[in-house]
């Protein structure tokens, strides 16, 4: 059977499996469509917010990062893990024994005031918008080059069906799909490894594999032999960073602290029985997180090697399938400077401006799409896309059609799995906090499970139009969305918490201050003087990747200081925190 | 509530709330030491010695600081348990699984 049929038949069973679980566990009252009736077992809340939690980023781009970045790549390996730890001490089992249903609830009622909770609101949606365009786009990437339809179309297709089971199941239905997208994707994601570790050095945990010597190369190890090639090929070693360690520092803080604070992450322990299931649901999602994690620096040096072993130095004519497959979909480019048939690669850019133009379907001499780029003066003849690395790893390392039909599923389960969560916090913030709590008020259970499932359709009709028109690439702008989280909810949700004096006029302060800092540095980098977004231009020597870190200290400090001059919280709040803090 | 009682409940709660934050405080350290410390800024002489194959920053940056988060998150369940069933006011059922008191 072909990989293409497979891969239909894969993705097919799989969506009629998620599509069944949501009829079978649909949402009935407002508590079920936001929270899964608070009743969900930790072990399988840890799978769901594993499955919540590591989007088509975490599946498809991540290991390409690494690989690309090699050492650098930890800031995402330790940042969106260490996260948990923060989550799990700090804020979690906190925000569960407060007892509401969503994140701008905690922080209207521990601050007193609607205008705090519709900053919030605001956070969340900004944050949410902006991860959730990066799941759209994944879903397009794998549609258009496993199943060989438009990336339009198949956005249209995830987007069906997320509308299903999201509007249909609200939390609940969405918490037990997540459950088994979590199954299919952990499962997609270690086969290859496992293969391909085999393959390479004998070894089948890819996690030892890693440091393992490799078979056919006299007792170098993957990583040793790595760091010669790359050094060989004018690249920095692939254990030793490029970035600052500030920088490195930075980053990783923002998306430590960014992780905590995302409320699609945070209302996910809001669905078990009590607050000791809360904590130890955090730590079940961790080790489900885990194995992919510590998976993935693996999968990235594996895939690196194998993609220089297989292409560098090889003519184009002998290119394996997946190369001209890549190229084809715009992911691979190819200009033959030095006009030999045979392919460089190596350190540099390849074509002017970073990405490949094509010539509509225009060849070349050997059979490569023609590029209206200028050529630049660095050797390198090969563009690569990094989101990639984890889709053509099988196809790099020749694995058997079954498998590369099994990554295809895993990578849509992982960027469904996300979009849905995320679309679930956006529709409830609108239905609970919005329009019940701010508006109107008077909404009867009824309605506000309607004006839910309306809000749930709207967002993902937003979410696909970003997914058609994205914006640059997955990880990036997710990236973004942990700044931004670090920088306005995580520090209004610890104070609420750890600071029993802290006021409403301090806490909006913060958020606004916060958020405002972050969004004006990336904005200026990113859309305002893209060409200024070097390291010598950065403040402190601070990427915008790692701006969110000093937007949580421009937080604190805009909250205390405020917080000072303006009236202590009423009695009851000081009860209300009390009480979070007493043992149940 | 009389007084007293109410006193002594507050004392006690405050006993525990300082009691987890030391524990908080512990295991924090150890978080930023694995992960800051081995993973980012001692990463390069670290990198000298060798562990499982790995230059041992690089481990500690793309593998060991992981396992180590969760060993804490788990540890802190644990002990933190163990803190409330230390103080707890009056029995265990004495308040309902949403922390409201009964």
């Amino acid at each position: 059977m072909s990989t293409a049929m497979l891969t239909y038949i894969f993705v097919g069973l799989t969506f009629s499996l998620y599509i069944g679980i949501a009829i079978w566990s649909r949402a009935r009252t407002t508590s079920e469509f936001y929270v899964a009736g608070k009743h969900v077992h930790p072990v399988l809340n840890g799978m769901a917010t594993a499955a919540d939690w590591m989007s088509a980023a975490s599946f498809i781009s991540m290991a390409g990062i690494i690989a690309f970045m090699g050492y650098d790549g930890s800031v995402y390996l330790m940042g969106w893990t260490g996260g948990y730890v923060l989550l799990a001490l700090l804020l979690a089992p906190y925000l569960r024994k407060f007892g509401q249903f969503t994140v701008p609830d905690f922080v209207g009622d521990r601050y007193y005031s609607r205008l705090a909770r519709l900053v919030a609101v605001l956070c969340l949606l900004i944050v949410s918008f902006t991860y959730v365009a990066g799941q759209m786009r994944g879903v397009g990437i794998v549609f258009s080059r496993f199943l060989e339809v438009d990336i339009e179309l198949g956005v249209f297709i995830g987007m069906a069906v997320v509308f299903f089971y999201a509007v249909l199941g609200g939390m609940k239905g969405i918490t037990y799909t997540q459950v088994a997208q979590y199954c299919v994707l952990i499962f997609a994601y270690m086969v290859p490894a496992i293969f391909i570790g085999l393959l390479l050095t004998g070894n089948p945990i890819p996690q030892l594999g890693l440091g393992a010597p490799l078979l056919d190369d006299g007792g170098l190890t993957v990583l040793q032999k790595l760091d010669t090639i790359l050094v060989d090929l004018g690249f920095g070693a692939y254990t030793d960073g490029s970035k600052s360690t500030i920088d490195v520092f930075a980053i990783t803080a923002a998306l430590m602290i960014g992780t905590a604070g995302l409320p699609h992450v945070i209302v996910r322990f809001f669905t078990v029985p009590n607050v000791a299931d809360a904590r130890r649901s955090a730590g079940y999602a961790l080790v489900f997180i885990a194995i992919l994690y510590t998976t993935a620096p693996a999968v990235a040096a594996f895939a690196r090697l194998n993609f220089v072993d297989t292409v560098h130095q090889t003519s184009y004519a002998e290119t394996p399938d997946w190369f001209r497959n890549w190229e084809d979909t715009g992911l691979i480019a190819w200009q033959d400077k030095n006009g030999d048939g045979v392919i460089q690669y190596g350190a540099g850019d390849a074509v002017v401006g970073g990405t490949p133009v094509y010539d509509g379907d225009a060849r070349g001499t050997h059979g490569e799409r023609l590029l209206h780029n200028a050529p630049t003066a660095s050797a390198n003849e090969v563009y690569v896309d990094r989101d990639i690395m984890v889709l053509a790893n099988p196809e790099i390392a020749q694995l058997p059609g079954w498998v590369i039909a099994l990554v295809a599923a895993g990578g849509l389960a992982a960027a469904l799995s996300t979009a849905a969560g995320l679309l679930l916090v956006i529709s409830t913030s609108i239905s609970h906090d919005l329009m019940k709590k701010t508006l109107f008020g008077q909404l009867s259970e009824k309605q506000e499970l309607l004006s839910a499932r309306v809000a749930a359709a709207v967002a993902i009709v937003i979410a696909g139009f970003f997914g058609i028109y994205p914006p640059a690439f997955v990880a990036q702008v997710v990236a973004f969305a942990f700044g931004l989280a670090a920088a306005s909810l995580f520090p209004v949700l610890f104070m609420g918490i750890f600071v029993r004096r802290m006021n409403r006029e301090g806490a909006i302060a913060g958020m606004l201050a916060g958020m405002g800092f972050t969004w004006l540095y990336i904005a200026y980098f990113k859309f305002w003087e893209p060409a200024a977004n070097i390291p010598a231009n950065w403040w402190l020597g601070i990427s915008p990747e790692g701006i969110g870190f000093i937007g949580m200290f421009v937080n604190f400090a805009a909250a205390f200081i405020v917080m000072r001059f303006t009236a202590p919280p009423p009695e009851e709040v000081c009860q209300l925190v009390d009480n979070i803090r007493t043992p149940s | 509530m009389n007084k007293k009682s109410y006193d002594e409940r507050t004392t006690r709660q405050r006993a525990f709330w300082r009691a987890n934050v030391a524990l908080l405080v512990k295991l924090l350290l150890v978080w930023f030491l694995v992960s800051f410390g081995a993973g980012i800024v001692f990463a390069e002489p670290l990198n000298a010695y060798n562990f499982l194959g790995f230059p041992l920053g690089f481990w500690f940056a793309q593998q060991g600081s992981i396992y180590v988060f969760v060993i804490l998150i788990f540890v802190y369940a644990r002990k933190v348990s163990q803190l409330e069933d230390i103080y707890r006011q009056g029995s265990k059922r004495d308040t309902t699984d949403d922390g409201e008191p009964s």
